[in-house]
């Protein structure tokens, strides 16, 4: 069972705020999630390699070619703030 | 108690494509801001990532360089965590499957060479230049998606001039490989030092520190000799070195602790479901093999087997224009020895400062033919270097032609050498006569007087061995 710390440090690291009742069902849910895994470790999986990847393919490149980019006022157009030619943003541990 | 330092390195070098490592945006060289960006690079929602085939290129090149092992298959992983600068939330990553891992450089042994895109860049001061309001920063998604490879090493490396060497010599890799043009200044190669402290012969290793994003050779060594020194000063007061990540503020000297959240470190690596696994075949793999030329460290090898000085070999070897012209008038050249000719290219690269000589006028077929002149007796070295081939560099033409015009032909010894240095004597009584009495360094005087009556043209060994005779020594 994943205790109340646990949970609450996932959700800092995802930067979510739970409630107290949020708290408590994700400690339940989470944990059962991890308990399903540990029910297929309990298989012999030694010969098997990995999944990275549900399609079985490989080496899909792009030659490398320049496209055209966006304009900026294309691309700032869905910013929150914008100052100087950029995205404002709160200067990090201010 | 005799502490020795232990350093690994962390390098991250910006790859010299045309675009950026999953979108076709173009990379940036000091554009304005914001206009070298797409959905893709701003990470805005639904917009998927395509790998440049060329990042996998230049990777596989450096792994050849580097001697490592090719992985055949290796996958991105997503590296978790929140930062302005990085607009998806993650950075696209290597983690446990590299594209290369083990190799060498010089003494240095690598752990692993791995693909990754680089962050935006965070602005505190706009391009007004005035600072901005307290609190915001400007992010500038140009450089956000630029490809870097990261090359991270054992920790091999015991002294802070010898991570300087061998950060030189990794940066000329790379720039000789052709995969980045690594100016440091701009941030192409940036640096971060893992440093610690352990009784000499205790084969054990101290508690580490890591120095954080140095962007200049001087500031890596500095910045290393820095953190030695507070480590020292901690053991041997008896204290402990805390783990922890540092910033070297290269104005200051002083290092600052960054601040350390806990979950810093906890980037939940996972694989990365929006892009498919990179399996290298053996056409990949030859055709890096191919692009790989003749690496510095193979070639300061082979100069030092030529007899050149390690100083020459290694300068030579970190400049390519250098290496190529010196190569050039070592073929053109007809019996001078190599070490003889790397000298006067070596006079060239002085000359010329930052140019490279093919900016010159100088043909390498020239500086072979003045060599041979200076070896032959021809032109004193003096003349040879100050009026020749100052003028080859800015006229170029024939050597022997030029030694006739400027009147700067050697003088024989004959009776016009003779009567010079028997002036010199009379002129310069006392050197003589100390000169007689055992002082070896008198003759200076002399000699400079022959040299100036002869405007250079007499050669500095036939002055002396006729100054001795004179003087019946």
């Amino acid at each position: 069972m994943l205790d109340r710390d646990q949970v609450l440090h996932v959700a800092r690291l995802a930067r979510l705020e739970l409630t107290h009742d949020e708290v408590e069902r994700m400690s339940r849910e989470l944990s059962a999630v991890l308990d399903h895994i540990e029910t297929i470790s309990e298989l012999d999986l030694e010969s098997v390699a990995p999944t990275s990847h549900v399609i079985e393919i490989a080496n899909a490149l792009r030659a490398d070619e320049p496209r055209p980019s966006l304009s900026r006022e294309v691309a700032l157009a869905g910013a929150p703030a914008v100052a100087e030619e950029g995205f404002e943003v709160p200067t990090p541990g201010s | 108690m005799n502490l020795q330092p232990t350093i690994g390195l962390e390098i991250h070098v910006q790859l010299d494509t045309r675009t950026k490592m999953f979108c076709a945006c173009e990379l940036s060289f000091g554009e304005p801001p914001n206009t070298r960006t797409c959905p893709v690079c701003l990470g805005l929602p639904g917009a998927l990532p395509v790998l440049n085939a060329q990042s996998i290129h230049f990777g596989l090149m450096i792994g050849h360089a580097l001697g490592c092992e090719l992985a055949p298959q290796s996958i991105f992983h997503r590296k978790n965590y929140f930062y302005p600068d990085l607009p998806k939330g993650f950075q696209i990553s290597q983690y446990d499957a590299p594209l290369c891992r083990g190799g060498s450089l010089g003494d240095v042994r690598i752990d692993r060479v791995h693909l990754e895109e680089d962050a935006a860049k965070l602005n505190h001061v706009g391009v007004s230049g005035r600072i901005h309001g307290a609190g915001s920063s400007i992010v500038d998604f140009n450089r956000g998606g630029t490809p870097l490879v990261e090359v991270v090493t054992e920790p091999d490396l015991h002294d802070a001039e010898e991570a300087r060497v061998w950060l030189a010599l990794l940066a000329a890799t790379m720039r000789q490989l052709g995969v980045s043009d690594v100016r440091m200044a701009e941030g192409s190669l940036r640096c971060d030092a893992n440093v610690s402290l352990a009784p000499a012969g205790s084969g054990e290793l101290g508690v580490k520190t890591e120095l954080k994003n140095m962007n200049s050779f001087s500031f890596v060594k500095r910045g290393i000799e820095a953190e030695i020194a507070r480590q020292r000063a901690l053991l041997e007061s008896g204290a402990e070195v805390v783990q922890q990540t540092l910033h070297f503020d290269p104005r200051s000297g002083n290092l600052t602790s960054l601040r350390s959240k806990e979950e810093a470190h906890d980037y939940r690596y996972f694989p990365e479901p929006d892009l498919v696994p990179i399996a290298i075949d053996e056409e990949m793999v030859q055709r890096a093999r191919e692009a790989v030329g003749e690496l510095p460290a193979t070639r300061i090898a082979r100069y030092e087997h030529l007899g050149l000085s390690a100083e020459h070999a290694h300068q030579f070897a970190f400049r390519p224009a250098l290496g190529s012209f010196f190569e050039a008038v070592l073929s053109a050249a007809d019996g001078a020895s190599p070490r003889e000719l790397a000298t006067w290219t070596a006079h060239v690269a002085a000359a010329l400062g930052e140019r490279d000589p093919d900016a010159s006028a100088l043909e390498p077929a020239a500086l072979a033919a003045l060599v041979a002149l200076v070896g032959a007796g021809r032109v004193a070295a003096g003349p040879a270097r100050t009026v020749v081939l100052a003028r080859l560099l800015s006229q170029g033409g024939d050597p022997a032609r030029i030694v006739e015009q400027e009147g700067v032909g050697a003088l024989d010894d004959d009776a016009g050498l003779a009567d010079a240095v028997a002036a010199a004597i009379a002129e310069h009584p006392d050197a003589a006569e100390r000169l007689r009495a055992g002082n070896a360094k008198a003759i200076g005087p002399i000699v400079g007087h022959v040299m100036r009556a002869t405007k250079g043209r007499a050669d500095g060994g036939e002055v002396t061995r006729l100054v001795h005779e004179r003087l019946g020594l």
